[in-house]
């Protein structure tokens, strides 16, 4: 044993069964009963160009949570302010950092300031300032909180929207916070992407707001309406004939009651007219708020707003203290059913935009895997006939190699949990090209030997010897490439760059090592006057 | 088996030819690479930003056919391609001009309604946002440079730097040719397109390298010897070599663009044309521009 096949041997079986163990999965569609334990269970991973499905880049508007954040404190402080008896002329939002309180007297506001700072020690309080008789208070986010205030935005929106998936109910579902306020989605072998990307990019701001009644809303238009209302609509589509009808409404800005008070959410049909609707329960303060405002307001008409959209504005009839209501609206089942998910999961913090939405279907899909496994096939065997042609014996035993190479790759793709996409298989064809390479470089190298009158097995420790550097090199700068892919590429470039590199590192071990004990063992055994090469 | 027997072929002294050549090789690629860069050549929407779609009908439509549906309905500007296979219809909008996100819907149902009677389903439907396009372009500009980097300061590392600036001026004359190709064929620019090039410019590398290897094995064998005929030697003893490596990576990118299917036709082919070229740069383009920097001067006039 000079030459150490054992541990050579050993090796390469031992590559062998941990491939053929991490590829039962894949290949066996039902694992028999005792295969458990640490045994492996997972299938190479397709990516979603190969299996079909929906691949989204959202971006969070984080802007507009830092904006909606100031509107919440604007509102608290009038509250916190009547509630305390100070007087105040007007507060509100100013700018996109600022809220502005403009107050009467500098005794009054030398009070606020003390509370504000109280209240919300995280804003900064800048110096008061006298306009027009009256005092000007103004509070800053600054950047530091601003940048907080936006993370913590993204980290929300990325829980809600991870909420809502689950509760759509999608298999292994991918969702990733990238870079600063992107989140990335992955839906795989989605069926309606369509009504997917409208569920989860949906803001869902559920809003309780009084209908103003003294304001005629069919002649309102934004400018003619008093300051603290707002002209809104209510969407109405005929189940018959689809149409869409637009009613307008006028209500106050305010919202009395919002979606963060709600515990529950759930589809209910209707048994008078046999139509769907949302029933909702409130917590204890949403039912105590919701108690005192359809209390004071009997008679008048209360608008459930979402995301600006009306969805119904029913008379009060009577105050309602048991913590419950229902929306309902011209919807389907399925409306119905994402509504209610929506509620459940929360609003968003902000809106989302979707940046990049690729959706593949299961047939395409299905279709390249089919072809990408017969391009790859064709190839091996164009490889496999060239090469036992050009060098016999020889060039069977790089074969040998090759598909070895194409079997530990495998191997390592399922255990590593790497995702195979197209262009990953397209990869693994071009390997079967590349990984006969290096044993051609060591054959011609052995040929080149042999002609200068070595003996076979002197031929072929040149041969490999000789040609080792080479091989190094030129794996080593098809590695950089494949590296810098791996950094800069996503989805399918990744997946490309991936079954690359693995490719590449483990055609050296078996050009290198793997083909050599063959020639080895061979050699050694029988006496041969003439390489077959 | 042998494809070539003992070559004796002065590869360096049709440097005038191959030099011209490849100069107009180049000189359309950087064109292309302009082109690209202003964003007039075919770019794929990964880069320019806006929506593309492969929708499967039961029955054959034309592109005129699907081109006149769609005017009706007010949808202009589109790039339609049919696929032949399969009654497929490739649909390329660029830059939605209304700003929304939901003209694959609004393309969709506008073919719903012009071919009622010819239902499709959509295979894919993929829409990207200018502001994806913008950081793609910078980050692939990034690889490309970073790769050509890295590539530079291994083989200045492992030969010298003559031979660095050799092996990197063929693989950029690599990256060239495949985009001068693309840009002459009017074929889609993409993400596909970079990760081949990118592919290529590691893989024509290996050719050079193994001719690199043998010259400088025979410079320091035969220090004494005149340059270019060292040059030549090195590239014919290793010519078969060169060709046979090549030869095997050439069949399974053909078989990979001929049985590959629509997806990733342009990258195989972009494969193709990166193998050949490489193996062409590596012989014509890397060793002589290094043989013309290490001759010595008495060979100059020669």
């Amino acid at each position: 044993m000079s030459k150490g096949y054992t541990w050579r041997i050993t090796l390469i079986v031992l590559f062998i069964v941990a491939s053929a163990v991490y590829l039962t999965p894949t290949l066996v569609s039902s694992l028999p009963s005792w295969w458990g334990g640490v045994l492996p269970k997972d299938k190479i991973h397709l990516g979603l160009d190969l299996q079909g499905g929906t691949h989204l880049v959202m971006e969070v508007e984080t802007q507009k949570a830092v904006e909606g954040s100031l509107d919440l404190i604007a509102t608290d402080l009038e509250d916190s302010l009547t509630q305390k008896n100070l007087r105040f002329k007007k507060i509100g939002k100013l700018g996109g950092d600022k809220v502005q309180l403009t107050l009467y007297d500098r005794g009054s506001a030398d009070e606020v300031v003390k509370l504000v700072k109280k209240k919300y020690p995280d804003l900064e309080t800048l110096p008061l300032v006298d306009e027009g008789g009256f005092v000007n208070l103004q509070l800053r986010v600054n950047e530091k909180e601003a940048q907080v205030r936006k993370d913590r935005a993204v980290a929300q929106a990325l829980e809600t929207i991870r909420n809502r998936i689950d509760q759509f109910g999608v298999s292994e579902p991918i969702i990733a916070r990238e870079g600063i306020n992107h989140i990335v989605v992955q839906l795989p072998g989605i069926k309606d992407p369509k009504r997917a990307i409208e569920l989860i990019g949906k803001t869902a701001r559920l809003e309780f707001k009084l209908v103003d009644e003294n304001v005629n809303a069919a002649t309102a238009s934004p400018g003619s309406i008093p300051e603290d209302d707002e002209l809104l609509f209510e969407k109405r589509t005929d189940p018959q004939t689809g149409a869409v009808s637009e009613t307008p409404l006028v209500v106050k800005k305010k919202a009395m009651i919002t979606g963060e008070l709600l515990t529950d959410a759930q589809v209910r049909i209707d048994s008078q007219y046999n139509q769907p609707y949302v029933g909702i329960e409130f917590n204890s303060t949403g039912a105590r708020l919701f108690d005192q405002v359809t209390a004071a307001n009997v008679g008048k008409r209360f608008a459930i707003v979402l995301d600006s959209n009306v969805y119904s504005a029913p008379v009060i009839r009577e105050r309602i203290s048991g913590g419950s209501a229902q929306i309902s609206g011209s919807f389907t089942e399925k409306d119905a059913s994402d509504l209610a998910i929506v509620l459940r999961a929360g609003s968003l913090p902000a809106p989302v935009k979707i940046l990049q939405n690729v959706t593949v279907g299961p047939s395409l899909g299905a279709d390249s895997i089919k072809k990408g496994l017969v391009a790859g096939l064709i190839g091996v065997v164009l490889v496999v006939i060239f090469m036992g042609i050009y060098y016999k014996i020889s060039g069977m035993v790089a074969n040998l190699g090759m598909v070895l190479n194409i079997v530990y790759l495998m191997g390592a793709l399922a255990a590593l949990g790497a995702t195979l996409t197209l262009p990953g298989i397209a990869a693994i064809v071009l390997l079967v090209g590349m990984s006969v390479d290096s044993n051609v470089l060591i054959f011609e190298r052995i040929r080149e030997e042999l002609r200068l009158g070595k003996t076979p097995h002197a031929a072929l420790d040149a041969g490999y010897d000789k040609a080792f550097l080479t091989i190094m090199d030129s794996h080593v700068t098809a590695l950089i490439t494949a590296a810098v892919l791996f950094q800069f590429g996503t989805g399918p470039v990744k997946g490309f760059a991936v079954s690359l590199s693995l490719g590449i590192i483990i055609n050296l071990f078996t050009s290198l090592l793997a083909t050599r004990v063959l020639f080895d063992a061979f050699l050694d055994r029988v006496h041969v006057k003439r390489l077959s090469i | 088996m042998e494809l070539l027997g003992k070559t004796n072929i002065d590869f360096i002294g049709m440097r005038k030819i191959s030099f011209i050549i490849s100069g107009i090789i180049s000189i359309i690629g950087i064109i292309g690479i302009i082109q690209i860069s202003r964003g007039v050549a075919n770019m794929g929407i990964d880069f320019s930003g806006g929506t593309s779609m492969q929708l499967k009908f039961t029955q054959p439509v034309t592109t005129q056919a699907a081109r006149d549906a769609l005017a009706r309905e007010g949808i202009k500007e589109v790039d339609l391609q049919e696929i032949t296979d399969g009654n497929k219809l490739l649909i390329k909008m660029r830059k939605s001009s209304t700003g929304d996100v939901k003209v694959a819907d609004h393309v969709q149902d506008a073919l719903k309604k012009e071919f009622a009677s010819n239902p499709f389903v959509v295979e894919s439907s993929t829409e990207i946002g200018p502001s994806i396009g913008e950081k793609l372009k910078s980050d692939t500009l990034m690889a490309v440079a970073l790769s050509l980097l890295g590539i530079v300061l291994y083989i200045a590392w492992r030969f010298d730097f003559k031979f660095g600036v050799g092996a990197v001026l063929a693989t950029l004359h690599d990256v060239l040719a495949i985009i001068a190709v693309f840009y002459l064929m009017h074929k889609e620019v993409n993400l596909l397109l970079v990760t081949a090039v990118l592919t290529i410019a590691g893989y024509s590398l290996t050719d050079t390298v193994v001719v690199f290897d043998r010259i400088r094995e025979n410079l320091h064998k035969s220090l004494k010897d005149p340059v270019i005929p060292i040059f030549n030697r090195s590239i014919n003893e290793v010519l078969s070599r060169t060709i046979v490596t090549s030869l095997t990576t050439f069949l399974a990118s053909c078989s990979l663009f001929a049985f590959g299917g629509e997806v990733i036709h342009d990258f195989a082919f972009a494969l193709v044309v990166g193998v050949l070229v490489g193996t062409y740069s590596s012989i014509f383009v890397a060793s002589p521009i290094v043989a013309l920097w290490e001759k010595n001067p008495a060979e100059v006039k020669a």
